[in-house]
């Protein structure tokens, strides 16, 4: 902003609230969390997420990687935190933890979907695939290996996340072309963008074995 | 994550009452579709919500059935049943075009049509925590802000966008809104179920708390009615509309015998481009109709301080849209 008069000048019955441009960007950065903003901007709802009512329990089942699991989850775990942190599934990342970026995208029931926003809980009776299970049998899946041969990860973070929904289209698209693999692939955000690499990678899983990634 | 309650409803009535139970307990519910922003919301804490009412184990509300005059289609379809549907795609192809174009695959294999309709708006002031109109304070941070994408019609006092790319698709196709509550289930006309910051500051429809949307009803498409979704976004994927249009045309040898243009990411409800309707209606598409309509809908457009490039974006959208029906003319 060049002109300093355009200082945003918010008049108020509480108080007055100046807002420099530099202000805004700085509070409302990608990632930001609301405790960063100015205390005088707070909305109620900001204070009211540190009140918690006491932990609730519920009985789900559901089964990961072909192993079924009986399981008392807390109402607020989400589903990679369940993954993660009570059944050593590491594979899966929390990358952004909240939908941005596809580092934790798992299937369930086939699908791909993004678990660190879906609830353990939903999970009652569904079907999870993650990473650990694409290995059969001690081999990498075509798609791993295509990964491992076009040096699909760099710094690796995103590869789990990446192999899911990959492993998703190849099983409705066995041989997708260049523009698909792209198309299927937007929910999935690679921060070193080795996106050619794993573009290449998933278009030669199809064409190697033309059928189930 | 803050602790919080899930209930499992069994149906939508159970799912309201769930919630009528929850606001006599003095707590604060929600209801999960997809549950993708929800829990955003809930981890971010511009939404309170204590008790979270699960619509996923709700059986059959997410069918796509025939009823009389047209086709009832439930509000937990997910946005890629809606997209790839056979029927939606053949008879109201703006509505399988703008669920296409939601977010992301994983989002749109569980976020739902209820769900997107609904959601609550993208400003980056409501959505960082500033207690604004939206959140139940009493000002709007864009009018002297940061307002690049922000309202250029119907704003004020809130000068918000309304988020759904569905909303303008069914407003386009006069859907009617099924909405059902404690006391039991009543239809509405898209003007009654949005609704503008003048007169309602907080919220963008007239749901009430332990209200939700059940289904839409689309009228059978009369022949010779074409339809698409245009979205133009400042990156190719995962975000919301800068500017979209949805129309909705009558056309036969060449002729608009009736259209439709609804616009989305310029109004803080589907907006209605009554005066590119009008210049529409009855005459010959060509070119210079498609730009003549373009330019007499933004006539009345009040833009803020930063989003005046939204005037002849909107101007631009729907000159290619009614151009593409116009030459891809296939009657339904």
């Amino acid at each position: 902003m060049s002109d300093p008069s355009e200082k945003g000048k918010i008049p108020g019955p509480d108080s007055a609230v100046e807002l420099s441009r530099r202000d805004f960007l700085r509070n409302t950065g990608a990632t930001v969390a609301a405790t960063t903003v100015a205390p005088a901007v707070l909305g109620a709802a900001g204070a009211r997420a540190q009140d918690a009512p006491p932990a609730t329990g519920t009985d789900i089942q559901l089964t990961v990687n072909g192993v079924s699991h009986r399981l008392t989850v807390q109402d607020h775990w989400t589903l990679v935190e369940l993954l993660r942190d009570h059944l050593q599934l590491t594979g899966t990342k929390i990358g952004c933890n909240r939908s941005e970026c596809g580092a934790c995208t798992v299937l369930v029931d086939g699908q791909p979907m993004y678990s660190c926003s879906q609830l353990a809980v939903w999970m009652d009776g569904r079907q999870v695939t993650t990473v650990e299970g694409l290995v059969q049998d001690g081999q990498l899946s075509p798609l791993q290996q295509a990964f491992v041969d076009h040096n699909g990860a760099q710094c690796g973070f995103c590869t789990p996340g990446q192999l899911m929904t990959a492993t998703a289209l190849l099983n409705s698209n066995p041989s997708p072309d260049a523009a698909a693999v792209k198309s299927a692939l937007v929910g999935n955000i690679c921060r070193c963008s080795n996106y050619n690499a794993i573009v290449e990678a998933v278009v030669d899983a199809g064409r190697r074995n033309g059928g189930a990634a | 994550m803050k602790q919080f309650q899930n209930l499992n409803a069994r149906s939508l009535q159970e799912a309201v009452d769930l919630a009528r139970q929850a606001g006599t307990r003095g707590q604060v519910s929600a209801f999960s579709g997809g549950g993708t922003d929800l829990l955003q919301q809930v981890k971010d804490g511009t939404d309170p919500a204590d008790v979270l009412i699960n619509l996923r184990t709700v059986e059959g509300e997410d069918q796509v059935t025939e009823v009389a005059g047209g086709i009832r289609v439930g509000g937990q379809i997910t946005l890629t049943e809606l997209a790839s549907n056979e029927q939606i795609r053949r008879d109201y192809p703006v509505l399988a075009e703008a669920a296409a174009v939601v977010g992301t695959p994983q989002i749109r294999n569980v976020g739902t049509l209820a769900g997107n309709v609904t959601q609550r708006p993208w400003c980056w002031y409501y959505r960082n925590g500033f207690n604004c109109y939206k959140a139940g304070g009493d000002r709007c941070y864009s009018v002297v802000g940061e307002n690049q994408l922000h309202a250029i019609f119907g704003g004020g006092p809130s000068y918000i966008v309304h988020p759904s790319d569905l909303a303008p698709a069914l407003v386009a196709l006069g859907a009617r809104f099924n909405v059902i509550g404690p006391e039991g289930e009543r239809s509405l006309n898209a003007d009654q179920f949005f609704q503008l910051p003048a007169r309602n500051p907080r919220y963008e429809n007239t749901l009430a708390r332990d209200e939700l949307l059940a289904s839409v009803v689309l009228p059978t498409p009369r022949p010779g009615v074409v339809s698409a979704y245009h979205k133009v976004m400042d990156r190719a994927a995962w975000t919301h509309a800068v500017v979209s249009a949805a129309a909705v045309l009558e056309l036969r040898d060449g002729v608009c015998n009736d259209a439709v243009i609804v616009l989305g990411g310029v109004a803080p409800i589907p907006w209605p481009a009554t005066e590119a309707q009008e210049v529409l209606r009855g005459r010959p598409v060509t070119a210079e109709l498609a730009r003549q309509a373009g330019e007499v809908a933004v006539s009345a457009a009040q833009p803020l301080s930063r989003n005046a490039y939204k005037v002849p974006m909107t101007s631009a959208v729907i000159e290619r849209l009614v151009l593409a029906l116009a030459d891809g003319q296939t009657a339904v």
